[in-house]
């Protein structure tokens, strides 16, 4: 089972971990707000935003490693977006700042679930007056998450040990009854998990 | 289809973000009235299983692969309200915990993959599937719905993006809605796949009765194996399932008439919800369109409140069908020739996807 495959560095000990987790969602969302409110000619002020951004990264220290993947892993959303941009007159420039924006707000939300727990800031969503329901569907999704991603990979793995190279169409046939089977599972396992909370006094 | 921080503007971020946050506050308003308390770990439960299942690929020509979105998935299983709530809750992990899809532009992607992919996915589906009988018409829909809510989707994600100048109507619009086209089939497909796959199982959480008591024990098997790998974490599970076995399963309580508790009000506000975004984001470029299509802009933007509408003259992109000089008529026709494409698609699927029983006779359409 890989449970932290998301936030796998967000239960590291550093002073930046230790800030509250309300500060720290404020401080990201500023940042985030400032960068996207920042007009196209004044793109130096990105580099001022980007330096507080480094340097809580490298007191907080999440692999530079793993922050460098992960954003290689988001930037083809963001240039496959951009692009669009190209194709407009001055496009080089506009292509340019988008990415150099969007960058620094990727880095800025990676931080932020790299140096905080979910469950710590699911806690500041219910201060703030979010509806229960949707905090509850939020830490539950978080909760099994993990388990279905389980669940899913070891049926994919004995569905791979039992067949032998199959076509396309019988892969996309295949892979859809793993979903179906996924979903009808997890609306097994909600029931039980009700019966569960309910014995543990939800409510 | 998940917008970065960084490409919308004050204006589009906030009028996406209200309209988000009131269809959103109505969908939780709407399943504290009427969701059972028991079905309340099943909206987490199923916002984790839509990102599970968004991992699993499906490979396409070339060594590429596509993987499921799940909104009409997900709103034909659970309804629209129970729908747009666990799409949101997947958005928002999405968000904060990957960074994909921006923490600015969050208001824009519930709007576009929520409100548009989810609810309005469901009430093409739900519309065609009740022309349509038994889980061939069910299938059918999920195929026209599924890419139905792709198509629109994305066509409401680049009238966002034009709106804020990051990029250009004449650029976002066809290279958006052109790929999501494709997408949308594939979307459509998989849709389509998985709910013939749960019908063989569990027909009754599509509100089909069950046709054969085979089919009912393959169920308790199932229950049974997931029962027997479980038990160990929790002695709660094996009195669980013993309860549902001597309790037979009937139609009433399953997970679609319990989410289905809402009736036609709240789907008015989502619709109207609906119109106003597409008025705002997409109807401005109206203008922009060679003249005959002034009049389809106008009915996808702002006439039709009725999504099945919107999905019928989804126009191709910039197409041009050889032979034709006028650009607007030729746009129509390949905008109808694909229209008609899917729902032959849709047809051909459901039919060799459903039993031969409940297939309808040959030849009729």
């Amino acid at each position: 089972m890989q449970a932290d495959f998301l936030d796998r560095h967000s239960r590291l000990d550093s002073p930046v971990h230790r800030l509250p987790a309300g500060a720290k969602l404020a401080a990201a969302l500023a940042l985030v707000v400032a960068a996207v409110a920042l007009p196209r000619s004044q793109a130096i002020w990105l580099a001022a935003l980007a330096g507080p951004l480094l340097a809580a990264a490298a007191i907080s220290r999440v692999p530079w490693g793993f922050l460098a993947r992960r954003m290689l892993l988001l930037e083809p959303f963001v240039i496959g977006v951009a692009v669009l941009a190209l194709f407009a007159p001055g496009g080089g420039w506009a292509f340019a700042f988008l990415v150099a924006r969007a960058s620094v707000c990727l880095f800025a939300m990676l931080l932020l679930a790299n140096t905080t727990p979910f469950g710590d800031l699911l806690r500041v969503l219910g201060r703030l007056h979010v509806p229960a329901l949707l905090v509850t569907t939020l830490a539950l999704m978080y909760r099994y998450l993990f388990v279905l991603v389980d669940e899913a990979q070891r049926m994919k793995r004995a569905r791979t040990s039992r067949t032998f190279r199959p076509g396309r169409s019988r892969t996309w046939r295949t892979s859809a009854t793993v979903i179906g089977q996924l979903f009808i599972r997890a609306s097994e396992r909600a029931e039980r998990i009700y019966a569960a909370m309910c014995a543990r006094g939800w409510r | 289809m998940h917008i970065p921080d960084g490409f919308l503007d004050v204006k589009t971020a906030t009028a996406t973000g209200v309209l988000a946050a009131a269809g959103l506050g109505l969908a939780l308003r709407q399943a504290r009235r009427h969701l059972p308390a028991r079905r309340v770990p099943l909206l987490g439960l199923s916002a984790a299983f839509v990102f599970a299942a968004q991992m699993i690929n499906f490979p396409v020509a070339g060594g590429t692969s596509g993987h499921l979105i799940g909104g009409v998935l997900t709103a034909a299983l659970l309804g629209p309200s129970a729908a747009l709530i666990v799409i949101s809750a997947v958005l928002i992990v999405q968000c904060f915990l990957f960074a994909d899809g921006g923490v600015t532009a969050l208001g824009a992607n519930l709007f576009n993959m929520a409100l548009i992919g989810g609810v309005g996915g469901w009430v093409v589906y739900h519309l065609l599937s009740r022309g349509v009988k038994g889980l061939f018409g069910r299938l059918v829909a999920a195929v026209v719905a599924g890419w139905a809510s792709t198509v629109l989707a994305s066509i409401a994600c680049a009238g966002e993006l034009a709106g804020s100048g990051t990029v250009g109507w004449r650029s976002a619009w066809p290279a958006m809605a052109g790929t999501h086209m494709v997408i949308g089939i594939g979307e459509g497909v998989i849709t389509a796949l998985v709910l013939a796959a749960i019908a063989k199982v569990r027909p009754e959480l599509l509100g089909l009765t069950a046709p054969g008591a085979g089919v009912l024990e393959g169920a308790g098997a199932v229950v049974c194996g997931e029962a027997a790998t479980t038990s160990a974490e929790d002695p709660v599970v094996s009195r669980t399932w013993l309860r549902r076995r001597r309790k037979p399963r009937h139609p009433a309580t399953n997970l679609v008439s319990a989410a289905n508790g809402e009736r036609t009000g709240p789907l008015v506000v989502f619709g109207l919800l609906m119109s106003v975004g597409l008025a705002l984001f997409v109807a401005p470029f109206a203008c922009g369109w060679p003249d005959g299509l002034d009049k389809t802009a106008e009915t996808l933007g702002f006439k039709d409140r009725e999504s099945e509408h919107r999905a019928l003259p989804a126009p191709a992109p910039d197409y041009k069908t050889p032979g034709i000089s006028s650009e607007a008529l030729a746009t129509a026709i390949a905008g109808a020739a694909g229209t008609v494409f899917v729902f032959a698609l849709a047809w051909g699927l459901a039919r060799a996807l459903s039993p031969k029983s409940a297939r309808p006779p040959h030849g009729r359409a």
